[in-house]
């Protein structure tokens, strides 16, 4: 075999004396697709991020090759001067700024400090060619999905002359076209002699894409080893990641439904500022005591915006229709009225709508019941101290202590903390929009546990998922929905991946009706 | 305090499980800079001022002198924490100085009354200025630039006939005036201070026994019993020295009532911590059914009030109405807080810190007029002080890696 384009050996960082790094070492191929794999927490993003140099040489220890030579990289820009360039785990394109103005930020295209503009544009286009982009190189990146704007990422990785190109996480929150146009595009960058390094949670994708993996676990390599696309690779990846193999993936669970518990008539909601445009067109839908409920859609469907507007009113405009809790109509105007009213809703951007980052992960738990620990308006800090530790053992979140800030944890356990808090809120409707987005095989068995649990407990569940073995795998009723109308209603013994999509895709000019 | 400092920092730090009990410790550590700073500063100009500062007589000068930036950073530290600013306070206080003065005089209000209806005032233009942050939306700091323009104009208007002195002497005591007192030395101050030392050391005790009750992170002995000690040396000497002057300046009652109220408030109460969610991060707090909008309204109503307070004081003190007055106090209230630790983006600051950072703006600003520093050279220094302070604080951040 040639000699490894990076070789990365005994990595030890630590935080305020606590060891996320604990002598990791890989090895990476030149022009391989080389997967890391490992728990939340393990940490993945905390090595690639002292491989950029966003940690600089010096913060950590151990050494870094690059083509046989050592570097010591002070900051991003040095590394990405060696063409070591880092998508992070959360995307950081200026969203005011036009994709052209994206891809050359901090590497404008000028003369004299003053850019030159027509290069720029026609550089831009033949970067946004080559990843198969098709937008104007003008415009804004807050009007780009996700998946759009990761290709921008892309784009601007390769205008630096890109030799390893890190991606963390890069489909966490793509749905399938998306991820498997960028899975292409990785591909085709492997023939063009690029080397890549990408972290994912989705086997199936690391099974697809990856030459090897190299499996992380509390800090340290486990092993590293060829991939092809087999069952066992996979069976072999989570054995290594969980420390011990996973048998299910979802856990047993008896339903046991009862009656109808909430209910969702003729809700139609209008967009937040185009006032006229029509997001969520007259949904009816009902969930019953115990009852796992899945919601299917592409992105821009309208489940978010269905979920977001019957909590509180929080997105949209001119928003009519009735909800119903126990056969009697309740009113969820705002997001505190919703909660009274035993509705909780698990975001699906966390960081935006779920956090407080700078706060510990005490008040994160708490934050949307704080009435439960306080009397007078005057908290209990005992008893909230008590209920945040119980949830961290309860779900298992990887922290030194509960009175760590919340945006020092993992991804992974950052969603922990978000569910923790809605659980503890006590819902009767829980609604849960991506719950298991970026988290790792093993805590995604946990997670579905806990929804289990909440079922068993007679709460009605829903799940808006983009991924549809989750969706068959957990709900026992799947609605699908298109362009902002319920397409159709299936029972899990009915629902088949292809029938969903069908349905998922189902236009209303064919006039599909819920069935 | 700058032992506690050296000897936290060179300890050898003792192999834990869980390694939390050493980030608690910076967290102190950090602290303890603020405090630090303001000890130095102390020292500084008892040295340059030939013992002079910390006269008898001084101390309690220094004290009914700053108190409005106290006050006022009681209430500004609020404000910050929840993302905004105020610029108006500085012009509150002039209107309200002027409500008051003029009940007073003119409209032959009694001087309670009159305290009553200059905190409502202040309460009311709170309101104002909240309605438009919290209900219309509009940035905080264009709806205070505009109420400091229109309340320095309000108080031109109420003070068309130039200063009014000539204020009730029960008015004037509020800034000036003392607790009974028992001679020199004062008996009554040695007791007040002897009490809260005493409270003070309860209520650590009670705090220290709580968490060893649950089991979560404590500082080490000695330090936790020096800290206390030094802070109990503190009160003592500081009420050694009024007793040997005039006795407890009603203002200092005044502010520490406010301290531990806000403290309190800020800590342990649901209002408080809503205030910090939305600091933290505003769409969080919102989806976790926060009234964010009713929120913003109290800190600005509240806000509101202290400016009137510090009115109040500030006039009764000065012991006349003038329609400059409070000029640039809204600076030397955002420096307090910032100095003492707050985040430009929000979300983070105490109380206590901002008070520490409006004593280290009272000391200077009371050293610098013993030496008669000229006032232009004043407020050069004043503002090098809390760039440094705010540098300071960023560096140590960036040290410890965050
Ligand atoms: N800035 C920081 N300060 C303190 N601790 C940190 C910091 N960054 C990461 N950590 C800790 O280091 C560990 C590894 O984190 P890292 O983000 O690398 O995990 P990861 O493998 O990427 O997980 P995920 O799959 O959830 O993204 C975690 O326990 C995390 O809490
Ligand atoms: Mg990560």
């Amino acid at each position: 075999m040639s000699e490894p384009i990076l070789e990365m050996s005994g990595i030890v960082k630590e935080f305020n004396g606590i060891r996320a790094l604990d002598g990791v070492s890989v090895s990476v191929q030149r022009g391989e697709v080389h997967a890391i794999c490992g728990e939340n927490g393990a940490g993945k993003s905390t090595l690639m991020k002292v491989l950029s140099g966003v940690y600089p040489h010096g913060s950590f220890d151990g050494t870094i090759t690059l083509d046989g030579d050592p570097v010591a990289y002070g900051s991003i820009n040095d590394s990405e001067r060696d063409g070591v360039v880092i998508i992070h785990q959360e995307l950081a394109l200026s969203p005011y700024l036009s994709i052209a103005e994206n891809i050359f930020l901090g590497n404008e295209v000028q003369r004299g400090g003053v850019i030159d503009w027509n290069r720029t544009n026609v550089r831009a286009a033949e970067l946004l060619a080559r990843v198969g982009l098709q937008e104007n190189a003008a415009t804004k990146v807050l009007e780009l999905g996700v998946g759009k704007q990761q290709l921008v990422e892309i784009a601007k990785a390769l205008s630096k002359e890109v030799k390893i190109l890190i991606l963390d996480e890069p489909t966490a929150a793509l749905n399938d076209d998306d991820s498997a146009h960028l899975l292409g595009l990785i591909e085709q960058l492997r023939t063009q002699g690029i080397t890549s390094i990408i972290i994912s949670h989705k086997l199936k994708e690391i099974r697809a894409i990856a030459d090897t993996v190299t499996v992380i676990r509390d800090g340290r390599t486990i092993e590293s080893f060829p991939v092809e696309d087999s069952d066992e690779i996979e069976t072999r990846i989570i054995r290594d990641m969980v420390g011990r193999p996973l048998d299910h993936q979802f856990p047993p669970r008896e339903p046991s439904i009862g009656e109808e518990k909430f209910r969702v008539e003729d809700w139609t909601v209008h967009h937040p500022i185009d006032v006229d445009r029509i997001v969520v067109d007259r949904a009816s839908f009902h969930v019953r005591a115990g009852e796992i409920v899945g919601f299917a859609g592409l992105m821009g469907a309208g489940r978010t915006e269905l979920a977001m507007s019957i909590f509180g009113r929080s997105y949209g405009s001119g928003i009519s229709g009735r909800v119903f809790k126990d056969g009697r109509e309740i009113q969820t105007r705002t997001v505190g009225q919703a909660i009274r009213n035993g509705i909780a809703y698990v975001t699906e951007d966390r960081k935006r709508y779920g956090l407080n980052l700078i706060g510990s992960i005490t008040v994160n738990v708490s934050a949307a019941a704080l009435g439960k620990l306080a009397r007078l308006g005057i908290i209990d800090r005992h008893r909230e101290y008590a209920v945040a530790e119980e949830y961290r053992r309860q779900m298992n979140i990887k922290t030194p202590s509960v009175s760590s800030v919340v945006g020092n944890l993992s991804g992974g356990n950052q969603q922990k903390v978000v569910l923790s808090k809605w659980i503890y809120s006590g819902p009767d409707v829980l609604i849960l929009d991506e719950p298991t987005r970026g988290i790792d095989v093993g805590a995604k068995y946990e997670i579905y546990g806990i929804i289990n649990e909440m079922a068993a407990q007679g709460k009605a569940v829903i799940v808006i998922s983009s991924e549809l073995p989750e969706l068959i795998g957990l709900s026992d009723r799947i609605y699908t929905i298109a362009e902002g109308k319920l397409t159709g209603e299936l029972d899990r013994a009915h629902a088949s991946q292809e029938d969903l999509m069908r349905r998922m895709t189902a236009s209303r000019i064919q006039g599909a009706q819920p069935s | 305090m700058t032992t506690t400092t050296a000897e936290q920092a060179t300890a050898p730090v003792p192999p834990r499980p869980d390694g939390a009990k050493k980030k608690r410790r910076r967290v102190d550590l950090r602290q303890y800079g603020i405090l630090a700073a303001l000890a130095v500063i102390i020292l500084l100009f008892q040295v340059l001022t030939g013992g002079r500062l910390l006269y008898p007589g001084n101390v309690s000068n220094l004290i009914q002198q700053n108190a409005y930036v106290l006050i006022l950073a009681i209430g500004m530290v609020i404000v910050i924490i929840a993302g905004h600013i105020d610029l108006s306070v500085g012009s509150v206080v002039a209107t309200v100085g002027a409500v008051a003065a003029l009940s007073m005089n003119s409209w032959g209000l009694p001087w309670g009354a009159a305290v009553a209806l200059s905190l409502l005032v202040g309460a009311l233009i709170g309101a104002w200025q909240g309605f438009w942050v919290a209900f219309v939306g509009i940035p905080a700091f264009i709806v205070t630039l505009a109420g400091m323009l229109v309340f320095r104009g309000v108080a031109l208007v109420l003070l068309t006939g130039g200063t009014i002195s000539g204020l009730p002497r029960s008015f004037n005591a509020i800034g000036s005036g003392t607790l009974p007192s028992t001679g020199t030395p004062d008996l009554i101050t040695l007791g007040i201070g002897a009490l809260a030392s005493l409270a003070l050391v309860v209520q650590q005790l009670k705090g220290r026994a709580d968490l060893r009750r649950l089991n979560l992170p404590r500082e080490r002995t000695a330090s936790f019993v020096l800290k206390i000690a030094l802070a109990v040396v503190a009160i003592m000497y500081l009420c050694y020295l009024l007793a040997y002057n005039r006795g407890t300046p009603i203002i200092l009652i005044i502010l520490a009532t406010l301290v531990l109220l806000y403290s309190f408030m800020l800590s342990r109460t649901v209002f408080g911590r809503h205030v910090y969610a939305m600091g933290g991060n505003l769409y969080a707090a919102m989806m976790s059914g926060v009234k964010t909008k009713w929120v913003n309204f109290f800190i600005f109503v509240n806000m509101g009030f202290l400016a009137g307070l510090a009115g109040v004081v500030s006039t009764a003190r000065a012991g006349s109405a003038v329609a400059s007055a409070g000029q640039s106090f809204e600076l030397d209230a955002i420096a307090a807080v910032f100095i003492g630790g707050a985040a430009v983006q929000g979300g983070v600051g105490t109380v206590i810190g901002a008070v520490i950072g409006g004593l280290v703006m009272g000391v200077l600003n009371q050293g610098l007029s013993i030496l008669s520093v000229d006032a232009a050279w004043q407020q050069v220094i004043k503002g090098l002080v809390l760039l440094l302070a705010v540098a300071f604080d960023v560096y140590s951040k960036r040290r410890t890696g965050r």
